[in-house]
């Protein structure tokens, strides 16, 4: 790993490195968002009193979550302009990125949900709160707590995997920098430098959950947290 | 209706052999991954846990450092980086062993993780107690700790072993045709992109329920045994 490669990525970091690393946020924080209302209105469809949005549910992630992520953006991107449908690298990764990880957000809310006492139901019906009353005002601000850390977590993972989206061309930091190496052969420095970019998103979030986590275990065990 | 006609192609002895060969591709690499990537992540996992000064670290190190990228960006890497090592060593199928290393590159920095929960969740006495009987700590890690982990750790392995398999479709981007690859091959010949991927979707989601279900039944029966 010669040094002049490094002067390279200096030249370059505008042009490749840093272009790319804002499409990847870009796409990270849409499908984010996305993601994050698909995951809480199927979460909240799925312990509903009615059977039609729990089967519906049910399907939702089963189907998405034992299915490869590619393989949704593949029937996205190539199958959508069958049916007459024009969409574009970068809106195709966020919708495939959105409801692959919608369906496993929704399983954190439902396990969210969950951990609220069945108390808190009851009082709520006899209060005289409809179902989506009782989770907007009782259930969900109980259980925001127990359910951010596997959300950091998700999150993570969604980050991880935007990288897909070079594979359908969308510009982001991966796509970036894997043309660049194949123009100038400077491979070692172009994953090293777009790895350290990676992990500038990552590891942030991951410390942040493990922190998280550690501190809700305390408060579980009836400690106050350090 | 135009939508069913296109899944005839999906119909003929072509398509079974074509697709079914990318199927074998991917169920290959799969078992090929996740138990090579179980020896190394017990290596790691027991060296992380081990606490010594210098495995312990680099250890850890790898493991936050790997398990916090793209898996695809190890792939490629590795792939880009190892290719030539495993055709001069005179390997039969050098891309699929080169696409079978970057996988298992990243999966051992996560197996590590399983392996050190495992590791923590096995009750301290029992060091004490192996300790106290003059074993060494090898001997009472490899010996006592380390299989009654191993029992505690085959539920989130077997969801690694989910992951794995809906992850091998990656290796379509390092030149393999495995079910994805061909799957998009398979299309592009037939245009009937939704028909050809809904069925291949099918097939993986079979293939990781029957998984799913198989580690629910399994996990239920070891929560059945005390020890």
């Amino acid at each position: 790993m010669h040094f002049a490669g490094w002067l390279e990525v200096v030249k370059a970091f505008d042009s490749v490195f840093l272009t790319g690393f804002l499409v990847t946020l870009q796409i990270s924080v849409l499908s984010l968002a996305l993601a994050l209302i698909a995951g809480l209105v199927s979460g909240v469809a799925s312990v509903a009193p009615w059977r039609a949005p729990r089967t519906l549910t049910r399907l939702y992630v089963e189907f998405f979550q034992n299915t490869p992520l590619l393989l949704q953006l593949f029937f996205i991107f190539y199958g959508l302009p069958y049916l007459g449908v024009k969409i574009d690298p970068f809106w195709a990764t966020v919708l495939s990125l959105a409801i692959y990880t919608g369906a496993y957000v929704s399983e954190v809310v439902r396990a969210g949900i969950g951990s609220v006492s069945r108390g808190q139901f009851e009082a709520g019906y006899a209060q005289g709160f409809t179902y989506l009353g009782l989770m907007r005002h009782v259930i969900l601000p109980q259980m925001l707590q127990v359910i951010l850390p596997p959300l950091t977590n998700q999150c993570i993972n969604l980050v991880k995997n935007s990288a897909v989206a070079m594979i359908v061309g969308a510009g982001d930091l991966f796509y970036q920098i894997d043309n660049w190496q194949a123009q100038n052969f400077l491979t070692n420095h172009a994953y090293i430098t777009a790895a350290f970019l990676y992990l500038l998103l990552t590891l942030p979030l991951a410390l942040l959950a493990t922190r998280m986590e550690r501190r809700l275990v305390v408060r579980l065990q009836g400690g106050s947290a350090p | 209706m135009i939508f069913f006609e296109g899944f005839a192609p999906l119909l003929t002895w072509e398509a079974v052999r074509f697709l079914g060969n990318g199927f074998w591709l991917t169920l290959r690499m799969a078992v090929a991954v996740i138990l090579l990537s179980l020896v190394l992540g017990v290596l790691l996992g027991v060296a992380r846990h081990s606490g010594h000064w210098i495995w312990s670290r680099l250890a850890t190190l790898y493991i936050e450092t790997i398990r916090n990228l793209p898996m695809l960006l190890v792939m490629l890497f590795v792939r880009l980086r190892t290719g030539k090592i495993f055709v001069s060593f005179g390997f039969a199928a050098p891309v699929f062993w080169a696409t079978v290393a970057g996988m298992t590159a990243f999966v051992c920095s996560v197996t590590a993780e399983i392996v050190r929960g495992g590791l923590n969740s096995v009750d301290k006495g029992q060091w004490d107690a192996a300790l106290s009987q003059g074993l060494s700590r090898t001997q009472t890690m490899w010996h006592i700790v380390l299989p009654q982990a191993l029992r505690r750790m085959i539920p989130p392995l077997t969801s690694q072993l989910v992951t794995v398999v809906k992850d091998t479709s990656y290796a379509w981007v390092l030149g393999l045709e495995e079910m994805t690859g061909a799957a998009v091959i398979f299309f592009t010949k037939y245009q009937n992109p939704l028909q050809t991927f809904f069925a291949v979707a099918c097939v993986y989601f079979s293939v990781n329920y029957l998984i799913s279900l198989f580690a629910r039944r399994l996990e239920k029966r070891l929560a059945a045994r005390t020890y």
